[in-house]
């Protein structure tokens, strides 16, 4: 197993820039999810390390060497296509062995560790079933085992579960995790749904337009997002975000928003923002601290007063819709206490998670 | 579902099956227009010799004149007509699959420079009957000292521009999936050809292989034009030889035909399965 390092990554089509220079360190044994919005360059990245595609510049290192050069055959990497990609012709077995056949591996050995990773994704009983007879998680079993069974220093992962429903869906993704903490390799892992990003990840990094935006454990990016594009590309539903202008009052700072809405700053984060006052800018926070109203007494709590438009409940929680001046805001209250759409209610904004982004340069302060 | 949607189905339904109807009709019409020849040329072929035309329009012989087969095979040296024929159509065939194969994979999943064109240029070829080129190529194969040789005969058709582009389609069809699956298996590029994209499309292959053969093994022009001894003849050139200078009787030609439908025949049925399959894939014919 081996890490894998990116220097200033570039991929040109053409004029197209579909990756604008990455730089990226994934340390040995980390599961690595690659997010972002349609077209911004995760595929491109993928097959880039894959060796499927040329690197127009930098480098791509394995385990420390410089790779870019070599052949896909000889980079010892193994990847799952988006369509799984199994050999229609061959039975599942010849699928798997494949690429033990390949690299010339005895026969006894190459039973063996087909029926091992059989075992671990329990496809035992499918090993002389062509793919056309099986069922679409089963073909992703399948791809995966292909994948295991080379044992290679790293995975690729591209979309493995969009052709899937959404159970089976949730069900891959725990059998991925499960996977990767029993063999623990390096796996670098595409996606365009962040919940599957945010749970299977150890690092989660969002690229936007060929370029990271940010990289860290998930949890950093939820709470401590960078850029106005992460604060709400990460989390669901989106981050509501709302302008306003930082001003002084007698009593401190204070966001003043639309439809006379006014907001205190709270004191430990006074210094941070002082630089901005008297300016425009954005102000992010997420549905689930816009609630009910709950602790009166915190000094990061503001209450204010606002008309329904939809409220939706899923049992456990219910989501809340309404207008703050243009902009249509979201926020999560407890089923017990919502009222009905056109009703008015008092809600809470837990302002020690608020963001806020300055809009010249779309970057959290 | 509501009655007047179960009515509409079982209207559609029928309008299904009474256009599966129209459609055996009109295939059995066909069939029927493809088969008379061949059963008459059957039939005819064990017909007394002198009594031909006057039986033309008898189908089943009143006695069954066995010998014909055998009469004309004694008069001229068909066997070895008939292995010159042999030889040359599967050296064509086997040089087209081979080699169509590889040009149909080239310009299937490569990009290189000027790729179109290649492909274009190969097309064009198409555009040209044999008749134009016939003096050409005769001059190239004169050149090379080849008339009155197998070689001669079977060169200018060892890569077919159509069999290179049945192949071509054939294979873009195949998802490029597959291909990079290989190449991180760690296959090289001779083994993804062979063991990954020639097995995803047999049934093209087969087509190009009956194709060929067939198109080879009665050919009349270009042997005519390049062979002269005896030796090399083939056996449409010894029909027709056979006609002429011995003015045998047509029932001995036709039974000298029955015989040459015989391998074509052959390898279809060998064949049929991934050939019915073809037809289907690439749309001809
Ligand atoms: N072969 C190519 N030729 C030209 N442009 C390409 C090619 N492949 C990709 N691109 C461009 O590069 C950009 C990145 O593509 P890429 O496939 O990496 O996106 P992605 O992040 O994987 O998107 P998705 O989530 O839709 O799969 C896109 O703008 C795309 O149009
Ligand atoms: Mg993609």
């Amino acid at each position: 197993m081996a890490g894998v390092t990116l220097r200033d990554v570039v991929k040109r089509y053409g004029t197209v820039e579909a990756v604008r220079g990455i730089s990226l360190d994934i340390p040995d044994k980390q599961f690595v999810a690659l997010v972002g919005p349609s077209g911004c360059g995760k595929s491109t990245m993928l097959r880039m390390i894959a060796g499927l595609e040329e690197i127009t510049e930098g480098e791509i290192c394995l385990g420390g060497e410089v790779i870019n050069d070599v052949a896909p055959k000889d980079r010892d990497i193994a990847m799952v296509f988006q369509n799984y990609a199994l050999y229609p012709h061959m039975s599942v077995f010849e699928n798997m062995s494949f690429g033990l056949r390949m690299r010339r591996i005895p026969a006894s050995e190459i039973r063996k560790r087909v029926e091992d990773a059989a075992a671990i994704l329990d496809i035992t009983e499918l090993l002389g079933r062509r793919p056309r007879q099986l069922s679409g998680g089963q073909r992703q079993r399948a791809a995966m085992g292909r994948a295991i069974v080379r044992n290679p220093q790293v995975f690729l992962f591209d979309e493995p579960l969009s052709n899937l429903d959404a159970k089976l869906r949730v069900q891959m993704r725990t059998e991925i995790k499960r996977l990767h903490q029993k063999i623990r390799t390096t796996t670098i892992y595409v996606t365009h749904d962040q919940v599957e990003a945010m749970t299977l990840a150890d690092c989660v990094v969002v690229m936007n337009g060929g370029l990271i935006e940010q990289f860290g454990p998930p949890q950093d990016l939820y709470h401590a997002p960078r850029t106005r594009f992460v604060a709400g590309f990460i989390g669901s539903p989106a981050m509501n975000f709302l302008d306003c202008r930082l001003e002084q009052r007698a009593t401190g700072l204070s966001l003043s928003l639309a439809g006379g809405l006014c907001f205190a700053v709270p004191v430990s984060r006074s210094e941070r923002y002082r630089p901005w006052v008297g300016k425009p800018i954005l102000f992010g926070l997420r549905p689930e601290h816009i609630t009910d109203v709950r602790d009166h007494a915190r000094e990061d709590r503001a209450e204010f007063t606002v008309t329904m438009d939809v409220v939706e409940s899923s049992g456990m929680e219910t989501m809340v819709y309404f207008m703050i001046g243009e902009a249509e805001v979201c926020g999560r209250v407890e089923t017990s206490r919502a009222v009905e759409p056109g009703q008015s209610m008092q809600l809470q904004a837990n302002l020690g998670h608020m963001h806020l982004i300055d809009p010249a340069t779309n970057l959290v302060i | 579902m509501s009655p007047s949607g179960k009515r509409s189905a079982s209207f559609a339904r029928l309008k299904l099956r009474s256009r599966g109807w129209l459609g055996s009709l009109l295939l059995a019409a066909l069939a029927f227009g493809f088969v008379v020849p061949i059963l008459w040329m059957l039939t005819t072929s064990f017909q007394a010799g002198d009594r031909m035309y006057e039986l033309s329009t008898v189908w089943i012989p009143s006695a069954w004149h066995f010998e014909n087969y055998s009469n004309a095979l004694s008069r001229s040296p068909f066997s070895q007509y008939f292995l010159n024929s042999g030889i040359v159509a599967i050296a064509v065939m086997v040089s087209n699959v081979v080699f169509c194969t590889i040009a149909g994979y080239g310009l299937a999943k490569f990009r290189f420079p000027g790729d179109r064109y290649v492909l274009l240029v190969i097309l064009a070829t198409l555009m040209l009957p044999l008749e134009v080129t016939l003096v050409p190529t005769f001059l190239v194969i004169h050149g090379f000292g080849w008339l009155n040789t197998y070689q001669g005969l079977a060169g200018p058709f060892l890569i077919d521009a159509f069999g290179v582009f049945l192949m071509r389609q054939s294979m873009l069809s195949i998802p490029a999936d597959y291909i990079e699956a290989a190449r991180m298996d760690g296959a090289g590029e001779l083994r993804i050809l062979l063991q990954i994209i020639v097995p995803q499309c047999l049934p093209a292959l087969a087509v190009l292989a009956v194709f060929s053969f067939r198109d080879n093994w009665d050919q009349f022009l270009w042997p005519l034009t390049v062979v002269s001894q005896d030796e090399f003849r083939t056996f449409p050139l010894g029909l027709v030889r056979f006609a002429e200078d011995y003015g045998s009787p047509p029932t001995e030609q036709l039974a000298i035909a029955v015989l040459a439908t015989i391998p074509t025949v052959l390898l279809f049925v060998v064949l049929q399965r991934a050939v019915n399959r073809g037809f289907g894939l690439s749309g001809l014919k």
